[in-house]
Protein backbone atom coordinates (compact mmCIF):
# COMPACT_ATOMS: atom_id res chain seq x y z
CA UNK A 1 0.00 0.00 0.00
CA UNK A 2 3.03 2.07 -0.19
CA UNK A 3 2.30 6.00 -1.07
CA UNK A 4 -1.13 4.72 -2.15
CA UNK A 5 -3.20 6.88 0.75
CA UNK A 6 -3.00 10.12 1.95
CA UNK A 7 -3.15 12.57 4.80
CA UNK A 8 -5.53 15.06 2.34
CA UNK A 9 -6.94 16.98 5.70
CA UNK A 10 -5.97 18.03 9.62
CA UNK A 11 -7.74 19.64 11.71
CA UNK A 12 -7.09 20.74 15.55
CA UNK A 13 -9.01 22.66 18.13
CA UNK A 14 -6.89 25.07 20.17
CA UNK A 15 -5.12 23.67 23.01
CA UNK A 16 -5.33 24.78 26.86
CA UNK A 17 -6.59 23.82 30.13
CA UNK A 18 -10.26 23.72 31.84
CA UNK A 19 -11.97 23.94 28.38
CA UNK A 20 -15.98 24.00 28.95
CA UNK A 21 -16.77 22.18 25.61
CA UNK A 22 -17.39 18.55 25.97
CA UNK A 23 -15.00 15.92 24.17
CA UNK A 24 -17.23 15.56 21.74
CA UNK A 25 -17.76 19.33 21.24
CA UNK A 26 -14.06 19.36 20.44
CA UNK A 27 -13.66 16.15 18.80
CA UNK A 28 -16.54 17.25 16.02
CA UNK A 29 -14.52 20.50 15.72
CA UNK A 30 -11.44 19.59 14.95
CA UNK A 31 -12.90 16.85 12.62
CA UNK A 32 -14.89 19.40 11.10
CA UNK A 33 -11.79 21.50 10.53
CA UNK A 34 -10.05 18.48 9.01
CA UNK A 35 -13.06 17.78 5.86
CA UNK A 36 -12.77 21.45 5.66
CA UNK A 37 -9.13 21.26 5.06
CA UNK A 38 -9.67 18.52 2.37
CA UNK A 39 -12.44 19.85 0.97
CA UNK A 40 -14.34 16.75 1.57
CA UNK A 41 -17.73 16.91 2.60
CA UNK A 42 -19.07 14.92 5.62
CA UNK A 43 -21.49 12.52 3.59
CA UNK A 44 -18.40 11.28 1.56
CA UNK A 45 -16.80 9.89 4.86
CA UNK A 46 -17.49 5.98 5.09
CA UNK A 47 -14.26 5.12 7.33
CA UNK A 48 -13.47 6.15 10.85
CA UNK A 49 -10.80 4.56 13.69
CA UNK A 50 -9.94 6.48 16.98
CA UNK A 51 -8.03 5.07 20.39
CA UNK A 52 -9.99 2.56 22.32
CA UNK A 53 -9.52 5.51 25.15
CA UNK A 54 -11.70 7.34 23.48
CA UNK A 55 -14.96 8.09 25.65
CA UNK A 56 -16.98 8.73 22.56
CA UNK A 57 -18.49 6.09 20.45
CA UNK A 58 -17.71 6.64 16.85
CA UNK A 59 -21.85 6.69 15.90
CA UNK A 60 -22.05 9.76 17.92
CA UNK A 61 -19.39 11.34 15.54
CA UNK A 62 -20.87 9.87 12.59
CA UNK A 63 -24.29 11.33 13.78
CA UNK A 64 -23.69 14.72 14.48
CA UNK A 65 -20.92 15.15 11.60
CA UNK A 66 -23.30 14.45 9.22
CA UNK A 67 -21.10 11.28 7.96
CA UNK A 68 -22.24 8.63 5.09
CA UNK A 69 -22.89 4.91 6.15
CA UNK A 70 -19.64 3.99 7.47
CA UNK A 71 -18.63 0.58 6.22
CA UNK A 72 -14.95 0.50 8.45
CA UNK A 73 -14.57 1.71 12.07
CA UNK A 74 -11.52 0.42 14.32
CA UNK A 75 -10.05 1.10 17.24
CA UNK A 76 -6.57 0.38 18.45
CA UNK A 77 -5.56 -0.05 22.14
CA UNK A 78 -2.50 1.04 24.30
CA UNK A 79 -2.89 4.51 25.04
CA UNK A 80 -0.61 6.86 23.22
CA UNK A 81 0.90 3.77 21.63
CA UNK A 82 -2.06 3.74 19.25
CA UNK A 83 -1.62 7.10 17.55
CA UNK A 84 -0.27 6.11 14.16
CA UNK A 85 -1.72 2.34 14.28
CA UNK A 86 -5.31 4.10 13.86
CA UNK A 87 -4.33 6.32 10.95
CA UNK A 88 -2.41 3.01 9.17
CA UNK A 89 -5.52 0.70 10.07
CA UNK A 90 -7.66 3.66 8.25
CA UNK A 91 -5.41 4.01 5.33
CA UNK A 92 -5.26 -0.01 5.08
CA UNK A 93 -9.08 0.32 4.58
CA UNK A 94 -8.76 2.53 2.08
CA UNK A 95 -6.15 0.57 0.25
CA UNK A 96 -8.11 -2.70 0.41
CA UNK A 97 -11.43 -1.01 -1.16
CA UNK A 98 -13.25 -1.25 2.68
CA UNK A 99 -13.60 2.42 2.73
CA UNK A 100 -12.92 5.37 0.83
CA UNK A 101 -12.66 8.65 2.89
CA UNK A 102 -12.00 7.64 6.58
CA UNK A 103 -11.62 10.25 9.15
CA UNK A 104 -9.24 9.65 12.49
CA UNK A 105 -9.17 11.81 15.77
CA UNK A 106 -8.15 11.96 19.43
CA UNK A 107 -10.57 14.17 21.20
CA UNK A 108 -9.31 14.33 24.92
CA UNK A 109 -9.84 16.32 28.36
CA UNK A 110 -6.51 15.25 30.19
CA UNK A 111 -6.27 18.39 32.00
CA UNK A 112 -9.31 17.65 34.75
CA UNK A 113 -7.01 15.39 37.71
CA UNK A 114 -9.58 12.94 37.84
CA UNK A 115 -9.29 11.88 33.99
CA UNK A 116 -5.53 10.72 34.56
CA UNK A 117 -5.81 6.87 34.60
CA UNK A 118 -3.37 6.45 37.39
CA UNK A 119 -5.48 8.57 39.57
CA UNK A 120 -8.19 6.21 39.57
CA UNK A 121 -7.67 2.75 41.71
CA UNK A 122 -9.55 -0.06 41.18
CA UNK A 123 -10.72 -2.17 44.32
CA UNK A 124 -8.03 -4.89 43.76
CA UNK A 125 -5.75 -5.35 40.98
CA UNK A 126 -6.07 -8.34 38.75
CA UNK A 127 -4.39 -7.30 35.49
CA UNK A 128 -0.66 -6.89 34.82
CA UNK A 129 -0.44 -3.92 37.08
CA UNK A 130 -0.21 -6.32 40.18
CA UNK A 131 3.31 -6.89 39.33
CA UNK A 132 4.22 -3.07 39.71
CA UNK A 133 1.64 -1.13 41.09
CA UNK A 134 1.32 -2.52 44.78
CA UNK A 135 4.83 -1.28 45.48
CA UNK A 136 3.87 2.06 44.66
CA UNK A 137 5.40 2.10 40.73
CA UNK A 138 1.69 4.15 40.03
CA UNK A 139 2.59 6.06 37.12
CA UNK A 140 3.80 5.99 33.46
CA UNK A 141 6.36 8.42 34.54
CA UNK A 142 7.44 5.75 37.46
CA UNK A 143 8.12 3.46 35.10
CA UNK A 144 10.11 5.31 32.34
CA UNK A 145 11.66 7.41 35.36
CA UNK A 146 12.68 3.50 36.04
CA UNK A 147 14.08 2.69 31.82
CA UNK A 148 15.84 6.53 32.22
CA UNK A 149 18.00 5.71 35.09
CA UNK A 150 19.08 2.71 33.52
CA UNK A 151 19.64 4.24 30.24
CA UNK A 152 22.48 6.71 32.37
CA UNK A 153 23.80 3.52 33.72
CA UNK A 154 24.51 1.59 30.30
CA UNK A 155 25.59 5.10 28.45
CA UNK A 156 26.87 7.79 30.46
CA UNK A 157 23.46 10.19 29.75
CA UNK A 158 22.13 12.22 32.49
CA UNK A 159 19.35 14.77 33.65
CA UNK A 160 21.49 17.35 31.55
CA UNK A 161 20.77 14.97 28.21
CA UNK A 162 17.02 15.11 29.18
CA UNK A 163 17.70 19.07 30.04
CA UNK A 164 18.56 19.65 26.61
CA UNK A 165 15.11 17.83 25.07
CA UNK A 166 12.97 19.64 27.11
CA UNK A 167 14.52 22.67 26.44
CA UNK A 168 15.09 22.10 22.98
CA UNK A 169 11.19 21.28 22.63
CA UNK A 170 10.53 24.24 24.51
CA UNK A 171 12.02 26.32 22.19
CA UNK A 172 10.38 25.12 19.43
CA UNK A 173 6.85 26.24 21.11
CA UNK A 174 7.54 29.61 21.57
CA UNK A 175 7.09 31.08 18.56
CA UNK A 176 4.09 28.38 17.81
CA UNK A 177 1.17 30.62 18.98
CA UNK A 178 -1.02 27.36 19.09
CA UNK A 179 1.39 25.77 21.72
CA UNK A 180 0.29 26.10 25.43
CA UNK A 181 4.15 27.20 25.84
CA UNK A 182 4.13 29.82 23.25
CA UNK A 183 6.07 32.45 24.55
CA UNK A 184 7.05 30.85 27.75
CA UNK A 185 10.64 30.00 27.59
CA UNK A 186 12.72 27.60 29.61
CA UNK A 187 16.25 27.38 30.62
CA UNK A 188 18.82 24.52 31.38
CA UNK A 189 19.08 25.87 34.58
CA UNK A 190 15.14 26.18 35.11
CA UNK A 191 15.00 22.27 34.21
CA UNK A 192 17.53 21.78 36.63
CA UNK A 193 16.06 23.12 39.92
CA UNK A 194 12.39 21.93 39.00
CA UNK A 195 11.07 19.69 41.37
CA UNK A 196 11.09 15.93 40.83
CA UNK A 197 8.15 14.05 39.75
CA UNK A 198 9.99 10.52 39.55
CA UNK A 199 13.50 11.11 40.38
CA UNK A 200 15.61 11.51 37.90
CA UNK A 201 12.60 12.77 35.71
CA UNK A 202 11.40 16.33 36.80
CA UNK A 203 8.67 18.14 35.82
CA UNK A 204 9.64 19.43 32.56
CA UNK A 205 10.64 16.16 31.66
CA UNK A 206 6.96 15.76 31.92
CA UNK A 207 3.98 16.08 29.19
CA UNK A 208 1.19 18.98 28.96
CA UNK A 209 -1.99 18.15 30.03
CA UNK A 210 -3.99 19.36 27.57
CA UNK A 211 -7.64 19.90 26.47
CA UNK A 212 -8.29 19.77 22.81
CA UNK A 213 -8.65 17.56 19.79
CA UNK A 214 -6.75 16.47 16.34
CA UNK A 215 -8.23 14.98 13.55
CA UNK A 216 -6.88 14.01 9.79
CA UNK A 217 -8.44 13.01 6.51
CA UNK A 218 -7.53 10.02 4.63
CA UNK A 219 -8.25 9.37 0.84
CA UNK A 220 -6.86 7.31 -1.89
CA UNK A 221 -4.24 8.84 -4.26
CA UNK A 222 -6.36 9.12 -6.93
CA UNK A 223 -8.59 11.13 -5.06
CA UNK A 224 -5.84 12.96 -2.90
CA UNK A 225 -4.60 14.74 -5.85
CA UNK A 226 -7.84 16.67 -5.96
CA UNK A 227 -8.36 17.57 -2.82
CA UNK A 228 -7.03 21.34 -1.61
CA UNK A 229 -4.23 20.68 0.20
CA UNK A 230 -0.93 19.26 -1.31
CA UNK A 231 -1.59 15.19 0.09
CA UNK A 232 1.23 13.84 2.80
CA UNK A 233 1.23 10.01 1.37
CA UNK A 234 1.95 7.27 3.59
CA UNK A 235 5.07 5.69 2.54
CA UNK A 236 4.77 2.94 5.33
CA UNK A 237 3.28 2.52 8.40
CA UNK A 238 3.70 -0.18 11.06
CA UNK A 239 2.22 -1.63 14.67
CA UNK A 240 4.67 -3.04 17.44
CA UNK A 241 3.81 -5.35 20.27
CA UNK A 242 7.48 -7.58 21.20
CA UNK A 243 7.73 -10.90 21.99
CA UNK A 244 7.25 -11.46 25.44
CA UNK A 245 6.16 -7.42 26.40
CA UNK A 246 3.69 -6.77 28.39
CA UNK A 247 1.75 -3.08 28.60
CA UNK A 248 3.79 -0.51 30.67
CA UNK A 249 5.74 -0.60 33.04
CA UNK A 250 7.94 -2.81 30.06
CA UNK A 251 10.73 -4.00 32.62
CA UNK A 252 10.65 -7.82 32.34
CA UNK A 253 11.51 -8.58 28.87
CA UNK A 254 14.93 -9.61 27.80
CA UNK A 255 15.50 -5.92 26.24
CA UNK A 256 13.96 -3.58 27.97
CA UNK A 257 15.33 -0.84 25.07
CA UNK A 258 14.35 -2.91 22.19
CA UNK A 259 10.61 -3.52 22.23
CA UNK A 260 7.68 -2.43 20.74
CA UNK A 261 9.57 0.43 18.88
CA UNK A 262 12.13 -2.26 17.55
CA UNK A 263 9.63 -4.39 16.25
CA UNK A 264 7.69 -1.58 14.34
CA UNK A 265 10.77 -0.09 13.26
CA UNK A 266 12.07 -3.29 12.00
CA UNK A 267 8.45 -3.05 9.91
CA UNK A 268 8.24 -0.17 8.68
CA UNK A 269 11.74 0.05 7.41
CA UNK A 270 10.91 -3.16 5.58
CA UNK A 271 8.15 -1.88 3.47
CA UNK A 272 9.95 1.31 2.85
CA UNK A 273 11.71 2.57 -0.13
CA UNK A 274 13.85 5.05 1.68
CA UNK A 275 15.54 4.08 5.15
CA UNK A 276 16.56 6.47 8.65
CA UNK A 277 19.34 8.61 7.06
CA UNK A 278 16.61 9.33 4.74
CA UNK A 279 14.33 10.86 7.11
CA UNK A 280 14.52 14.76 7.25
CA UNK A 281 11.88 15.49 10.39
CA UNK A 282 10.69 13.74 12.55
CA UNK A 283 7.74 14.12 15.32
CA UNK A 284 8.46 11.56 18.26
CA UNK A 285 6.24 10.69 20.74
CA UNK A 286 7.32 12.29 24.00
CA UNK A 287 5.16 12.23 26.80
CA UNK A 288 8.40 11.93 28.66
CA UNK A 289 11.65 13.16 27.52
CA UNK A 290 13.48 10.00 27.72
CA UNK A 291 11.18 8.13 25.04
CA UNK A 292 12.90 10.83 22.52
CA UNK A 293 16.10 8.64 23.23
CA UNK A 294 14.71 5.10 23.14
CA UNK A 295 12.80 5.86 20.08
CA UNK A 296 15.68 8.00 17.96
CA UNK A 297 17.65 4.60 18.76
CA UNK A 298 14.91 1.99 18.48
CA UNK A 299 14.24 3.66 14.85
CA UNK A 300 17.75 3.46 14.12
CA UNK A 301 17.86 7.40 13.42
CA UNK A 302 20.65 7.10 16.31
CA UNK A 303 23.04 4.34 17.06
CA UNK A 304 22.52 2.29 20.14
CA UNK A 305 23.96 4.67 23.23
CA UNK A 306 24.14 7.89 20.77
CA UNK A 307 21.10 9.64 21.11
CA UNK A 308 22.33 11.04 24.25
CA UNK A 309 24.86 12.88 22.77
CA UNK A 310 22.89 13.61 19.40
CA UNK A 311 20.78 15.90 21.53
CA UNK A 312 23.29 16.71 23.46
CA UNK A 313 24.79 17.94 20.59
CA UNK A 314 22.06 19.87 19.19
CA UNK A 315 21.21 17.43 16.73
CA UNK A 316 17.42 17.45 17.45
CA UNK A 317 16.80 21.53 16.86
CA UNK A 318 15.20 23.22 14.29
CA UNK A 319 17.94 25.59 14.12
CA UNK A 320 21.07 23.64 12.85
CA UNK A 321 19.98 20.24 13.75
CA UNK A 322 20.66 17.33 11.73
CA UNK A 323 17.06 15.89 12.29
CA UNK A 324 14.72 18.16 13.84
CA UNK A 325 12.19 16.76 16.24
CA UNK A 326 8.71 17.75 17.52
CA UNK A 327 9.33 21.09 15.33
CA UNK A 328 6.02 22.55 17.09
CA UNK A 329 6.91 21.75 20.64
CA UNK A 330 5.32 18.41 21.01
CA UNK A 331 3.68 16.95 23.99
CA UNK A 332 6.22 18.41 26.19
CA UNK A 333 5.51 22.00 24.83
CA UNK A 334 2.90 22.44 22.55
CA UNK A 335 -0.02 20.43 23.76
CA UNK A 336 -0.59 16.84 25.02
CA UNK A 337 -3.45 15.46 22.44
CA UNK A 338 -1.58 11.34 23.16
CA UNK A 339 0.33 12.14 20.68
CA UNK A 340 -2.14 13.03 17.39
CA UNK A 341 -0.93 16.52 17.34
CA UNK A 342 2.64 14.67 16.35
CA UNK A 343 0.69 13.32 13.16
CA UNK A 344 -1.04 16.86 12.27
CA UNK A 345 2.64 18.88 12.71
CA UNK A 346 4.19 15.93 9.93
CA UNK A 347 1.98 17.08 7.35
CA UNK A 348 2.32 21.02 8.03
CA UNK A 349 6.02 20.02 7.62
CA UNK A 350 5.70 17.86 4.18
CA UNK A 351 2.96 20.75 3.31
CA UNK A 352 5.91 23.19 4.01
CA UNK A 353 3.38 25.33 5.90
CA UNK A 354 5.35 24.46 9.48
CA UNK A 355 5.84 27.03 11.77
CA UNK A 356 9.21 26.21 12.09
CA UNK A 357 9.89 24.91 8.47
CA UNK A 358 12.62 22.52 8.00
CA UNK A 359 13.61 23.69 4.13
CA UNK A 360 12.43 21.28 1.54
CA UNK A 361 11.68 18.21 4.28
CA UNK A 362 10.15 15.45 2.26
CA UNK A 363 10.43 12.55 4.36
CA UNK A 364 9.02 12.85 7.98
CA UNK A 365 8.54 9.69 10.36
CA UNK A 366 6.00 9.87 12.88
CA UNK A 367 6.21 7.58 16.05
CA UNK A 368 3.87 6.75 18.64
CA UNK A 369 4.42 5.86 22.68
CA UNK A 370 8.19 3.53 22.88
CA UNK A 371 6.25 2.61 26.58
CA UNK A 372 3.99 0.76 24.92
CA UNK A 373 2.64 -1.67 22.14
CA UNK A 374 2.86 0.87 19.66
CA UNK A 375 2.97 2.05 16.08
CA UNK A 376 4.81 4.20 13.49
CA UNK A 377 4.28 6.32 10.18
CA UNK A 378 6.31 7.23 7.46
CA UNK A 379 4.67 10.03 5.23
CA UNK A 380 6.46 12.01 1.94
CA UNK A 381 5.32 14.10 -0.30
CA UNK B 1 -0.74 2.00 57.35
CA UNK B 2 -4.17 2.18 56.09
CA UNK B 3 -3.83 -0.96 53.98
CA UNK B 4 -7.47 -0.55 52.47
CA UNK B 5 -6.48 2.67 50.64
CA UNK B 6 -3.23 0.70 49.10
CA UNK B 7 -3.29 -0.87 45.40
CA UNK B 8 -3.76 -4.12 46.18
CA UNK B 9 -3.61 -7.31 44.15
CA UNK B 10 -6.12 -9.61 43.42
CA UNK B 11 -4.46 -13.48 45.56
CA UNK B 12 -6.96 -15.85 44.25
CA UNK B 13 -6.44 -16.10 40.40
CA UNK B 14 -5.31 -19.56 39.44
CA UNK B 15 -2.52 -18.11 37.24
CA UNK B 16 -0.73 -16.70 40.46
CA UNK B 17 -2.37 -17.86 43.38
CA UNK B 18 0.70 -20.10 44.05
CA UNK B 19 3.31 -16.66 44.17
CA UNK B 20 1.06 -15.13 46.68
CA UNK B 21 0.44 -18.37 49.23
CA UNK B 22 4.54 -18.51 48.68
CA UNK B 23 4.93 -14.73 49.88
CA UNK B 24 2.77 -15.54 52.68
CA UNK B 25 4.69 -18.13 53.86
CA UNK B 26 8.06 -16.05 53.30
CA UNK B 27 9.06 -17.54 49.92
CA UNK B 28 9.84 -16.04 46.52
CA UNK B 29 8.50 -18.24 43.68
CA UNK B 30 8.83 -18.15 39.99
CA UNK B 31 7.58 -20.14 37.39
CA UNK B 32 10.17 -22.45 35.36
CA UNK B 33 9.88 -24.99 32.23
CA UNK B 34 12.02 -28.06 32.61
CA UNK B 35 12.15 -28.67 28.95
CA UNK B 36 13.38 -25.47 28.28
CA UNK B 37 15.31 -24.90 31.34
CA UNK B 38 13.29 -21.06 31.03
CA UNK B 39 12.35 -19.11 33.85
CA UNK B 40 9.15 -17.19 33.81
CA UNK B 41 7.91 -13.87 35.63
CA UNK B 42 5.25 -12.40 35.78
CA UNK B 43 3.11 -15.46 35.77
CA UNK B 44 2.12 -17.23 32.47
CA UNK B 45 -0.79 -19.90 32.27
CA UNK B 46 1.80 -22.28 30.51
CA UNK B 47 5.37 -22.50 28.81
CA UNK B 48 5.23 -19.80 26.22
CA UNK B 49 8.21 -21.72 24.59
CA UNK B 50 6.40 -24.84 24.49
CA UNK B 51 3.13 -24.74 25.85
CA UNK B 52 4.16 -27.07 29.24
CA UNK B 53 3.54 -27.05 32.74
CA UNK B 54 5.58 -24.40 34.86
CA UNK B 55 6.74 -25.48 38.23
CA UNK B 56 6.87 -22.93 40.80
CA UNK B 57 10.39 -23.07 42.03
CA UNK B 58 12.26 -20.45 44.50
CA UNK B 59 14.29 -17.44 43.68
CA UNK B 60 17.12 -16.55 45.37
CA UNK B 61 17.18 -14.72 48.41
CA UNK B 62 19.42 -12.21 47.39
CA UNK B 63 19.68 -9.95 44.04
CA UNK B 64 20.99 -7.01 42.44
CA UNK B 65 19.58 -3.45 41.67
CA UNK B 66 18.73 -3.40 37.98
CA UNK B 67 17.04 0.25 38.24
CA UNK B 68 15.37 2.33 40.47
CA UNK B 69 13.49 5.51 40.87
CA UNK B 70 12.65 7.98 43.84
CA UNK B 71 8.56 8.69 43.54
CA UNK B 72 7.88 11.79 44.53
CA UNK B 73 4.05 13.50 44.52
CA UNK B 74 1.43 14.15 43.43
CA UNK B 75 0.58 10.31 44.07
CA UNK B 76 -2.31 8.32 45.11
CA UNK B 77 -3.24 9.64 48.85
CA UNK B 78 -2.47 6.60 50.78
CA UNK B 79 1.13 6.82 49.10
CA UNK B 80 1.32 10.31 48.77
CA UNK B 81 1.83 10.17 52.52
CA UNK B 82 4.69 8.41 52.51
CA UNK B 83 6.57 10.32 49.57
CA UNK B 84 9.26 10.61 48.30
CA UNK B 85 9.89 6.76 48.63
CA UNK B 86 11.97 4.33 46.50
CA UNK B 87 11.33 1.39 43.78
CA UNK B 88 13.44 -0.70 42.48
CA UNK B 89 14.04 -3.14 39.77
CA UNK B 90 15.86 -6.47 41.01
CA UNK B 91 17.44 -9.37 39.61
CA UNK B 92 17.13 -12.05 42.09
CA UNK B 93 20.11 -14.49 41.63
CA UNK B 94 19.70 -17.70 40.83
CA UNK B 95 16.81 -17.05 38.03
CA UNK B 96 18.99 -15.79 34.83
CA UNK B 97 16.52 -13.24 32.76
CA UNK B 98 13.67 -12.49 35.77
CA UNK B 99 13.95 -8.60 37.13
CA UNK B 100 11.04 -8.19 39.71
CA UNK B 101 9.67 -4.34 40.94
CA UNK B 102 9.92 -4.21 44.97
CA UNK B 103 10.15 -1.45 47.33
CA UNK B 104 13.60 -0.95 49.09
CA UNK B 105 13.58 -1.07 52.93
CA UNK B 106 15.60 -0.18 56.26
CA UNK B 107 13.90 -3.01 57.85
CA UNK B 108 11.15 -5.62 57.09
CA UNK B 109 8.94 -3.48 59.38
CA UNK B 110 9.84 0.09 57.71
CA UNK B 111 7.78 2.11 55.32
CA UNK B 112 8.28 2.64 52.21
CA UNK B 113 9.84 5.88 52.50
CA UNK B 114 12.31 5.12 55.01
CA UNK B 115 14.85 4.12 52.60
CA UNK B 116 14.83 7.48 50.53
CA UNK B 117 17.96 8.62 52.11
CA UNK B 118 19.78 5.28 51.78
CA UNK B 119 22.64 5.18 49.23
CA UNK B 120 22.11 3.28 46.14
CA UNK B 121 23.34 2.50 43.17
CA UNK B 122 22.68 0.30 39.86
CA UNK B 123 24.42 -3.11 40.91
CA UNK B 124 24.28 -2.93 44.32
CA UNK B 125 23.11 -6.47 46.55
CA UNK B 126 19.95 -6.34 48.02
CA UNK B 127 18.64 -9.14 50.29
CA UNK B 128 14.88 -10.41 50.39
CA UNK B 129 12.54 -9.69 52.56
CA UNK B 130 8.53 -9.83 53.18
CA UNK B 131 6.01 -6.80 53.78
CA UNK B 132 2.53 -7.71 54.86
CA UNK B 133 -0.05 -5.82 54.00
CA UNK B 134 -2.96 -7.76 55.07
CA UNK B 135 -4.33 -11.34 55.43
CA UNK B 136 -3.46 -12.03 51.91
CA UNK B 137 -1.62 -9.85 50.71
CA UNK B 138 2.79 -10.17 51.29
CA UNK B 139 4.92 -7.81 48.95
CA UNK B 140 8.05 -8.82 48.17
CA UNK B 141 10.79 -6.22 49.40
CA UNK B 142 14.30 -5.94 49.38
CA UNK B 143 17.14 -4.39 51.56
CA UNK B 144 20.44 -2.79 50.52
CA UNK B 145 23.29 -5.27 51.65
CA UNK B 146 26.52 -3.57 49.70
CA UNK B 147 27.69 -1.78 46.52
CA UNK B 148 27.90 -3.27 43.43
CA UNK B 149 31.60 -3.86 43.97
CA UNK B 150 31.20 -6.57 46.77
Amino acid sequence: MKDQVAIVGIGETSFGKGFTESELELGCSAIRNALQDAGIAAGEVDGVACYTMEETPEFEYARNLGFGDLSFFSRVHYGGGAGCGIVGQAAMAIATGQANVAVVWRARKRSGKASRVWAQTPPRLNNHWKWSQPWGLLRPVDEVALLARRYFHDHGASRDTLGHIAVTLRNHALNNPRAMMHNRPLSLAEYQAARMISDPLCLFDNCLESDGAVAVVLARRDHAQDCRQRPAYIHAWSQGLARGQQNMPDVFGADPFASASAVAARKLWQGSDIGPADIQVAQIYDAFSPLILFSLEAYGLCGRGEAAAFVESGGIAVNGGRLPVNTAGGSLSEAYIHGFNLITEGVRQLRGTAQNQVAGAATCLVTSCDATPTSALLLRN
Amino acid sequence: MAAEAWILPVTDNPVDAAFWAATRQGRLLVQHCEACASHHFPPRVFCPGCHGPLAWVPAGESGRIWSFVTVHPPLLPAYQALAPYRVVVVEPEGVPGIRMIGNLLTTPDADIGASRDTAIAIGDRVRLCFRQLTEDVTLPCWIRISSKEN
